[in-house]
């Protein structure tokens, strides 16, 4: 199966019922399994007449407590950026995958890691954050998608898959979850638009025009990031206890990196990765710990350097050295090891 | 004694945010007593727009949404779909639904989703101060055409949009109306109840255009207001069904 169609299968398997999306490559794959698995299941999907529909469509789907999905990549995420705004001061649980390819503009469809900054800096207007969770292979593509609907649904949030044009279209055998890693028990939604029945009106909202409500109601969010921030850092770490050289990657990048890693340890060069996995929040603590008997760290990424950004925060006073690639271009696995081994 | 004429349920009993001599009143209460008599109180959800209208749900008692700017009609879409038992209505004016809506508005119209939109033309945007609106009148002045709207300095000419949805065959009904007077106001009723009652009847998607007054935009009293709906903008929009299928 393609990452695309795991990653849709997976939402299916989520119990999410409605779908909208707008054709963009490289993730047609996902509105096509869609819109043949849906009407199958006897559930909603609906090819909108553009990015802001769909995301808007989805705000609707949500706001009845219905599990929704959208799917797009890059310039159509820029597009959905006003409805992802909107679900995050709502306070309405959603799934957005993004499959990323070359911007900025039109860009290009090939592989890019450039949506980095919009995804985890809230990327709409206002002050806001979203869980975004980028996978490195087709299982784990499926199993965060899983996972993000739990989250989406525990935090009442909008979460972000944040998969590359590698992941979207790259086939891998895989044995599809039965249900999401999430452990915590699910609330109920009593907010939900079901109509007033045997309760007060209820409202799905962003607008709060009152003198000091919205700065309230952010500061009501604002313990949401915290929680977040505090409770669902994820991240995995490959050969990191005895390193003294740590690459950092994250999606596509960090499965390229991790051959890097073995090659380099065949060579007697002590490498370690570390792969984020929730890339907000990013897991600050987890990357500290891997890195405190680091010598050198290398941050790899298919962009001109975003992520970086967060590991220089998470890790003030450490040498960090780059090396990226945009616009399509990829760090080869041997690219990865010269880069190592010319600063070693 | 008994009391003829009463509050709908539907409505609350609160203070108004409008301006003196606004239409808003008027069709928020139109659509509240059409709701009570229909008994969809508890079924109904509705879809406030940006704009004055902004904060209907505090009017109405009943559940609503509130839609980013010109995406009432995809946010009800999402709604209606996931919920086919409720009844869903979008209210919204027509800087939301042809201005920056338009596309929205078309392909709900155009997929026949099973919809009730009410929409307000007061010729003019009223929330941010009385900007040109898509369906202000050729020479009509505000603050974006001081000297009047001209076509031929390229600002356009006032959009008939209930005709042009009139023509998908996605719409059910549409029909064009004014809270001007009593007796306008009684037909405007007429079709908001019809435009419910469709949905009802799963017969698509039904529009229901009402024009209504902006004193304050237009810088006319109430009154005055009243009567250039009746004598100039009728002449632009004319009034009555535009399509019943």
């Amino acid at each position: 199966m393609s990452g695309n169609e795991a990653m849709a299968e997976a939402a299916i398997r989520a119990g999410c019922y409605f779908y909208a999306g707008y054709p963009i490559t490289p993730q047609n794959e996902i509105p096509t399994y869609m819109a043949r698995r849906m009407k199958e299941e006897k559930r909603v999907f609906i090819q909108a007449e553009s990015e802001l529909s769909a995301i808007n469509m989805v705000f609707g789907a949500a706001a009845t407590g219905t599990r929704a999905l959208t799917s797009s990549s890059s310039p159509g995420i820029s597009l959905k950026q006003e409805g992802i705004s909107y679900l995050a001061g709502a306070e309405l649980p959603a799934v957005i995958i993004n499959v990323m390819r070359g911007g900025p503009g039109l860009g290009n469809i090939a592989s890019a890691q450039s949506d980095y900054f919009q995804s985890t800096r809230g990327g709409g207007h206002g002050d806001y954050f979203t869980p975004v969770l980028a996978p490195w292979s087709v299982p784990e593509g499926a199993r965060l998608v899983m996972l993000a609907f739990d989250l989406a649904d525990y935090y009442r949030t909008p979460v972000l898959i944040l998969a590359d044009a590698i992941i979207g279209q790259m086939m891998e055998p895989l044995i599809m979850p039965l249900r999401s890693e999430f452990k915590k028990k699910l609330p109920a939604k009593p907010w939900a638009l079901t109509g007033a029945k045997e309760r007060g009106q209820n409202i799905a909202k962003s607008f709060f025009l009152k003198e000091g409500a919205l700065e309230m109601h952010n500061q009501k969010l604002g313990n949401k990031w915290k929680d977040l921030r505090n409770n669902e850092q994820r991240f995995s770490s490959y050969k990191t206890d005895d390193a003294k050289y740590l690459i950092i990657a994250y999606g596509s990048e960090a499965r390229i990196a991790w051959e890097a890693v073995d090659i380099l340890r065949e060579q007697k060069i002590k490498a370690g990765l570390f792969r984020p996995i929730s890339l907000w929040p990013y897991p600050e603590a987890g990357l500290q710990k891997c890195a405190k008997n680091i010598k050198k760290i290398f941050v790899v990424e298919q962009s001109l350097g975003q992520m970086l950004d967060d590991v220089k925060l998470a890790l003030p006073g450490k040498e960090v050295k780059f090396l990226g690639k945009t616009g399509g271009g990829i760090p080869s696995v041997s690219e990865i090891i010269k880069f190592v081994k010319s600063t070693t | 004694m008994k009391s003829k004429f009463t509050r709908p349920v539907s409505l609350r009993d609160a203070a108004t945010h409008y301006c003196s001599g606004c239409g808003h009143g008027i069709l928020h209460r139109l659509v509240a007593e059409v709701i009570d008599e229909l008994g969809l109180f508890e079924k109904t959800i509705g879809v406030a727009p940006v704009g004055c209208a902004v904060v209907a749900y505090d009017y109405w008692d009943f559940d609503c949404a509130e839609a980013a700017h010109g995406r009432a009609l995809a946010v009800a879409t999402g709604i209606k779909r996931c919920r086919p038992e409720s009844v869903v209505f979008t209210y919204q004016g027509d800087g939301d639904l042809v201005s920056i809506g338009m596309g929205e508005t078309f392909h709900t119209a155009n997929r026949g989703e099973n919809l009730t939109c009410i929409f307000v033309n007061n010729a003019c945007y009223g929330m941010t101060g009385g900007q040109m609106a898509p369906t202000t009148l050729t020479g009509q002045i505000t603050i974006t055409t001081p000297w009047g709207r001209s076509p031929k300095a390229g600002e356009g000419w006032p959009i008939k949009f209930s005709e042009i949805l009139a023509s998908l065959s996605g719409v059910n009904f549409a029909a064009r109306a004014a809270v001007s007077s009593p007796k306008e106001i009684i037909k405007a009723r007429s079709y908001i109840k019809k435009a419910f009652t469709n949905q009802l009847e799963n017969k698509g998607f039904s529009i229901v255009e009402v024009l209504s007054p902006c004193p304050t935009v237009w810088q006319k009293k109430p009154i005055e207001a009243m009567k250039w709906i009746d004598e100039e903008m009728v002449k632009t929009f004319p009034l009555g069904v535009i399509k019943d299928k």
